[in-house]
């Protein structure tokens, strides 16, 4: 089941570079987060395909490095759906393909304003094997992923999860808090997450030239995340936390790497996440599929 | 297995889903009507942000810097020469070129959500100074190569800026 499903991942992950390099595709512009979301949705039509990467330490286990595709789409200028495919391997361990998600963002008002709030709702369906550490939520701690994967994997997660993202940009800065709530439809309770980042442009003008290294292109920020425990045992005891400086840049070849090394703030933490990603944004993807199936548009 | 199976029943769900929305199709009547009401919201913009000045009008550089721009974000929807596309309406027509450059900043920062255009404020404000500059620059186009005729007087689209 983990050979056919790490098969299943990889076939995802070389089908969807193949269309990354299709020839239409629009000069992206996107923040550098990793875990932070801000109020910024797709492009109606556009279909972004994501790989990251999370290298992380483990003590009291090992090294482990997890990895996921994203397909965002937007549906529309107010809804963005996005589908997710988790795997990871740890060292010294073995690979497995660890479930998918399926994430919705909608967009609350119809202009912009000082903060924007955005609301988001996931779906997951992952083994508790899951290193991605997307969210960091409840009493989620280190120790919890030093078992090995064969013990992790009879952990079955069906999850749902309720984001509310405030975010605004100012003067070229992006500041943005998300607050995470997460409900595993088993007999769980309800936990409770935060994340917040600010991030801005090098340079604010574009250049009259197209460049790669032109200042405009470099994003840079950080973010900052953790749990806030569950209604029983609310707050910072027992939970983990992580700050992170964040880079991404822009290539005028359509390409986005984004950058980030993530330090553990305290003793439950990963003392080290080490993630990067690269992503490709097919324009008029929507138009595409349309005129495959004989559609006009 | 059953993950295997529920990934691909949630990626044909989503597939499914978005052919729905790129199949539906719109008769060239309804891409006028929809043109109007996009064009119709550049009245909404307020005095303030009406009478903001262009802080990059005189520079030499805007011009190229904003077509830059207008092709990387800009042309799928409203076609290459900003002549109108699929999903845009022109932006050669009257009531963009007659408007004021902070009305043409003010709906880039606030887009019209709901009428398919997105917020374009995660572009740095310079930058869509420098878009307001180069779409300015091309001017009202009396016939636009391409552009399909309106289908008649009647939904032809209303100049809410005159």
């Amino acid at each position: 089941m983990a050979i056919f499903s790490s098969r299943l991942f990889f076939s995802v992950l070389f089908l969807s570079a193949l269309v990354a390099f299709l020839p239409r595709s629009a000069h992206a512009q996107e923040s550098p987060y990793i875990v932070t979301y801000d109020h910024y949705l797709e492009e109606p039509g556009n279909l972004e395909i994501e790989y990251f990467s999370t290298f992380g330490t483990q003590r009291g286990g090992n090294a482990f490095h997890a990895y996921w595709m994203e397909f965002e789409y937007g549906a529309t200028a107010w809804w963005t759906t996005e589908f997710y495919l988790d795997g990871q391997s740890t060292f010294g361990d073995s690979s497995v393909f660890t479930g998918f998600r399926w994430e919705n963002r909608f967009r609350i008002l119809k202009r912009e304003h000082f903060i924007n709030p955005v609301v988001y709702v996931e779906y997951e369906n992952i083994r508790g094997a899951d290193k991605i550490l997307k969210e960091v939520e409840g009493h989620d701690v280190e120790s919890d992923y030093a078992s090995p994967n064969v013990v992790l994997r009879q952990d079955h997660n069906h999850e749902l999860e309720f984001k509310l993202l405030l975010s605004g940009t100012h003067k070229g800065w992006n500041f943005t808090e998300n607050t995470l709530a997460a409900k595993n439809l088993s007999n769980n309770p309800w936990e409770f997450g935060y994340a917040v980042g600010a991030s801005r442009p090098l340079a604010l003008k574009a250049s009259a030239k197209r460049c790669s290294f032109c200042r405009q292109n470099f994003v840079v920020g950080a973010e900052m995340y953790g749990g806030l425990g569950d209604p029983y045992s609310f707050g910072l005891h027992d939970t983990s936390h992580y700050l992170a400086p964040v880079v991404a840049w822009n290539l005028p070849s359509d390409w986005t790497l984004r950058l980030s090394a993530g330090f553990g703030l305290n003793d439950n933490s990963h003392r080290f996440l080490l993630r990067w990603g690269v992503s490709r944004e097919i324009t008029g993807f929507g138009s595409m599929v349309s005129r495959l199936f004989g559609g006009q548009r | 297995m059953r993950e295997y199976v529920a990934a691909l029943a949630v990626a044909a769900a989503l597939l499914c889903a978005s052919l729905a929305l790129a199949q539906h199709e719109k008769p060239p009547a309804y891409k006028y009507d929809k043109d109007a009401l996009v064009y119709a919201e550049l009245s909404k913009a307020p005095q303030k942000a009406r009478a903001r000045r262009n802080p990059l009008e005189k520079d030499p550089d805007a011009v190229a810097a904003g077509r830059n721009l207008f092709e990387q974000h800009c042309t799928e929807c409203h076609g290459n020469l900003a002549e109108g596309g699929r999903r845009g309406p022109s932006l050669r027509a009257e009531e963009v070129q007659n408007a004021e450059p902070g009305t043409i900043f003010w709906i880039l920062s606030n887009g019209v959500v709901w009428r398919g255009m997105p917020v374009w404020s995660k572009l740095p404000e310079p930058q869509r100074w420098q878009l307001v500059s180069y779409i300015k620059s091309l001017g009202v186009a009396a016939t636009v190569p391409g552009a399909l005729p309106p289908p008649n007087s009647a939904t032809a689209s209303p100049s809410p800026l005159r």
